[in-house]
């Protein structure tokens, strides 16, 4: 284990200083790797723990987003502090979604149609209320500054995004190696044998899920701040839920860096398909790309890709399969 | 007071009787076995007893609390364990992390967790895969596991469904003596069993139940020898041939 | 217009718009009916089959109420092709593992159909000016009393084809016991690949008629795909009868909903009507199978 640790960190610190070499495009990538991997993560901690399929998650970012904006645009509040606000937000509304889930046991396919139910009845409200720009969206106003989130250029953003991958995955080892994480993949596994043992199902699967809301509501604050422009279409909508992941399930779901993994294929390959086949304008082929990836992954490597990866490095990392 | 016990308890599905008005006790450190032919209802009675299922009617008392509307993780934090017929173990998880799931229900420390489930392991004789993955566990083997986990949440009461089934007579001899011990250490056992060695080597008392109902109860060599028993697992020709 | 009379009218409208939902929903409860899955990729398939009719109509001159068998079969097609090489590795996953394959085959091609014709909203330019029949005060949008029509139609085909014909006996078989039918000497996995097919058909045929009443553009395959699985669960997952009699229902609801919410939120009552109906009737006003 310690190997690994060796490792990681050496990855990170190469992290740290890439900066200095880059320009501001490939660090905006970065920025986008890093942010895919966070939210990834965020799911991976509800849907790759406890097993709960949630296929509407961009609703908390979309909560996140629209939550802190509109503290900041109407009560000149800032963003840092906007950001739990709407992290709280988004944890009443996913006690109120799990409530109904989990306690009327909806299970499966089911659960998932409660999910997107949820986000796009969000997305449809959203859209008629005035006050967060209704059908046009919100264009943010650019001043940058620390406390408006808001930076030139994108090396602010880098570390920013970078920071909150990091915390990400060591929340997600800690949850991990936590009894209540040993309860969620309990659940996962089989939620009825859990209960026959003495585990309260309904009580893990709403602290994964309440967990799962608050951290992507923040990754839905740090996006506005970079993307500068809300629509509910796109902040609630289901291509982001879809997006949202790919990442986790390419790279390997209820593991720890698998997230991460996913979205360092993933990220670059959008940025790469769109360099070389950007004449004619062939939007949506990264999407083409992502889509049959992930039925090859699902099909022939469905723990993800992290497990091969993990194989890979066995013998100059020492993996070994226990790592837990 | 009774470890466990419960009065006329009934359960239907739909039109059919399954259980009909059974009272039955387990005293406090007996091992209570509970036969009858397939169908019988044993296992309607088990997921009664537990919580899985709702009564239609009727009381069950644990250790002098009724917990006839608990909730089933509830009633196992109580004390009263199960395993089930068809084993579910949690199969991408290691052995040990199966057991201390059980473990941290009662115990908050991950740490001490593990050790109590590293004493588990060597107790039921599954330290040497103790790292393998559930999956990889031949049928036997995680009959053990399945029991293993549930001793890990320090039961008063035991409910084991047919965990004899499938193995082979050394087998179930090894299975025998894990089960005295686990008894001498004060866990009273509730077994519903079809390996008949395994009830007579076992049972204090044991009950017989067919259609739902009670027919016969006792010490297991009376029992086998009641006409009513016989008659329900061999049949009225069986019966009326032996004269 | 009196209350009375508008609320007729939108009652018209609604078992019209009803019929079509139902049009659209048959595909996805009958593949799940089958196979227990969920085609997610249920609505980029009809926008699929809008667009085939759509090029049918431009390039040939071929009416959708004609040219819809075209879009029939080459979904049919499709669908076979999905099944024998990604749906049937599926059927053993667990649940939550067979959504994500149909999800992102969903968005291969929505995003194909976005590389291939572009973004923009397009309305064939022949305008369809079926006559509008007048019942008193109320007016009947043809196309759409065609649509209606045509559903019936279609789904009773369906349902016959299941009950009369060999294969729809073998699918029935298959689909109430897999063990069962191999053992009969039935190819359950060629059975799958006929079924799936003939449900992606369904979603052509669909699409074909759908296009005489809106503008097609790539991005509106989740749509359908959200207000089939509302019309399936109203009606029952499984049940061809209940897709129509879940479709009439939410038609009616939306429509009359008119009165009291802004066009706009319409969905927002098919939505909560489908979360009331997962919690207290899950199962559906008809027994669905599976």
């Amino acid at each position: 284990m310690k190997r690994l640790y060796v490792f990681l960190a050496l990855l990170l610190t190469i992290l740290l200083i890439l900066p200095l070499f880059l320009d501001k495009y490939v660090l905006g990538i970065f920025v986008m790797i890093f942010f895919f991997a966070y939210i990834g993560q965020s799911w991976n901690i509800l849907t790759g723990y406890t097993g709960h399929i949630s296929l509407g998650h961009a609703l908390y970012l979309g909560v996140g987003a629209y939550t802190s904006t509109y503290l900041a645009q109407t009560y000149g509040l800032s963003p840092w502090i906007g950001m739990f606000i709407g992290g709280g937000l988004a944890v009443i509304i996913s006690m109120f979604l799990g409530f109904l889930g989990f306690r009327f046991g909806l299970r499966g396919v089911y659960f998932v149609i409660l999910t997107i139910a949820f986000a796009e009845i969000t997305r449809l409200l959203v859209s008629h209320i005035e006050a967060l720009g209704s059908f046009s969206g919100i264009f943010l106003d650019f001043s940058p500054s620390f406390k408006n989130f808001q930076f030139r250029g994108n090396k602010a953003y880098y570390y920013i995004s970078l920071c909150f991958m990091v915390l990400a995955v060591i929340v997600t080892r800690l949850i991990e190696t936590s009894r209540i994480g040993r309860f969620m993949v309990a659940i996962r596994e089989d939620e009825e044998a859990a209960e026959s043992l003495g585990v309260n199902a309904f009580k893990y699967s709403m602290i994964a899920l309440g967990i799962s809301a608050f951290m992507t509501s923040l990754g839905g604050t740090f996006y506005a701040n970079f993307i500068y422009y809300l629509h509910p279409n796109i902040m609630f909508g289901m291509n982001f839920s879809i997006e949202l992941i790919l990442r986790p399930i390419v790279g390997g779901m209820g593991t720890v860096l698998g997230p991460v993994l996913g979205s360092f294929i993933l990220t670059p390959l959008s940025e790469i398909s769109r360099v070389y086949f950007s004449k004619g304008g062939l939007e949506g082929l990264h999407l083409v790309l992502y889509g049959i990836l992930t039925v090859l992954i699902v099909l022939f490597m469905r723990r993800g890709v992290l497990v091969y990866v993990q194989k890979l490095l066995n013998p100059i990392l020492k993996l070994e399969d226990e790592s837990k | 007071m009774n470890a466990l016990e419960t009065n006329a308890l009934s359960k239907s599905f739909g039109g059919l009787k399954a259980v009909s008005d059974l009272d039955l006790s387990l005293g406090q450190g007996e091992i209570l076995g509970l036969i009858g032919p397939n169908g019988a209802g044993k296992t309607t009675v088990f997921n009664c007893l537990s919580r899985f299922l709702p009564m239609d009617s009727g009381q069950t008392i644990f250790y002098g609390r009724d917990i006839t509307d608990l909730k089933p993780h509830v009633v196992s934090q109580l004390g009263l364990a199960r395993t089930f017929q068809i084993v579910r173990p949690f199969l991408t998880i290691s052995v040990l992390e199966n057991i201390m799931v059980g473990a941290l229900v009662k115990e908050k420390s991950v740490k001490k967790a593990k050790a109590q489930s590293m004493s588990i392991l060597e107790l039921v004789g599954l330290e040497d895969v103790k790292d393998r993955p559930a999956s990889e566990l031949p049928l036997p083997r995680r009959k053990r596991l399945e029991m293993a986990r549930a001793l890990a949440t320090k039961p008063k009461v035991l409910l084991l469904d047919e965990v004899m089934a499938g193995l082979n007579p050394t087998e179930v001899d090894e299975l025998i003596v894990l089960l005295k011990k686990i008894n001498r250490q004060g866990i009273s056992i509730f077994l519903i069993e079809h390996v008949m060695r395994g009830v007579m080597a076992l049972s204090n008392r044991v009950i017989v139940i067919n259609y739902g109902v009670k027919i016969a109860e006792g010490p297991p060599d009376e029992v086998v020898k009641n006409k009513q028993v016989v008659e329900a697992y061999l049949g009225k020709e069986f019966l009326s041939a032996q004269g | 217009m009196d209350q009375m009379t508008l609320g007729l009218q939108l009652a018209v409208q609604g078992v019209l718009l009803g019929g079509i939902y139902g049009l659209i929903a048959v595909g996805l409860s009958f593949i799940f009916g089958v196979m227990g899955i969920i085609n997610f990729a249920h609505g980029q398939m009809i926008v699929l089959g809008m667009y085939i009719s759509y090029w049918i109509l431009v390039l040939l001159g071929i009416d959708p109420y004609l040219n819809f068998i075209a879009g029939a079969c080459i979904l049919f097609a499709m669908g076979y092709l999905l099944q024998s090489s990604t749906v049937n590795r599926i059927l053993d996953f667990p649940e939550a593992m067979q959504v994500v394959p149909l999800v992102a085959v969903g968005l291969v091609l929505e995003n194909l159909i976005l590389m291939l014709w572009g973004p923009d909203h397009r309305s064939p330019e022949t305008a369809f000016n079926l006559s509008t029949i007048w019942i008193d005060k109320i007016m009947i949008d043809g196309s759409k009393l065609i649509a209606f029509v045509l559903a019936i139609v279609l789904t009773l085909g369906v349902f016959l084809f299941l009950k009369k014909s060999n294969i729809g006996k073998s699918i029935r078989a298959a689909a109430d016991n897999r063990t069962g039918a191999v053992l009969v000497g039935i190819n359950v996995n060629r059975i799958n690949n006929f079924a799936f097919g003939l449900g992606a058909a369904t979603t052509g045929a669909a699409g074909a008629l759908l296009l005489p009443l809106m503008p097609v553009s790539p991005h509106m395959g989740h749509d359908f795909t959200l207000t089939a699985f509302v019309v399936v669960i109203l009606g029952g997952m499984g049940n061809l009868w209940g897709a129509l009699l879940g479709g009439l229902i939410l038609g009616l609801a939306e429509s009359l909903s008119i009165l009291v919410l802004p066009p706009t939120m319409k969905q927002v009552v098919s939505f909560i009507l489908l979360i009331i109906i997962m919690l207290f009737r899950p199962q559906g006003l008809l027994k669905g199978h599976k």
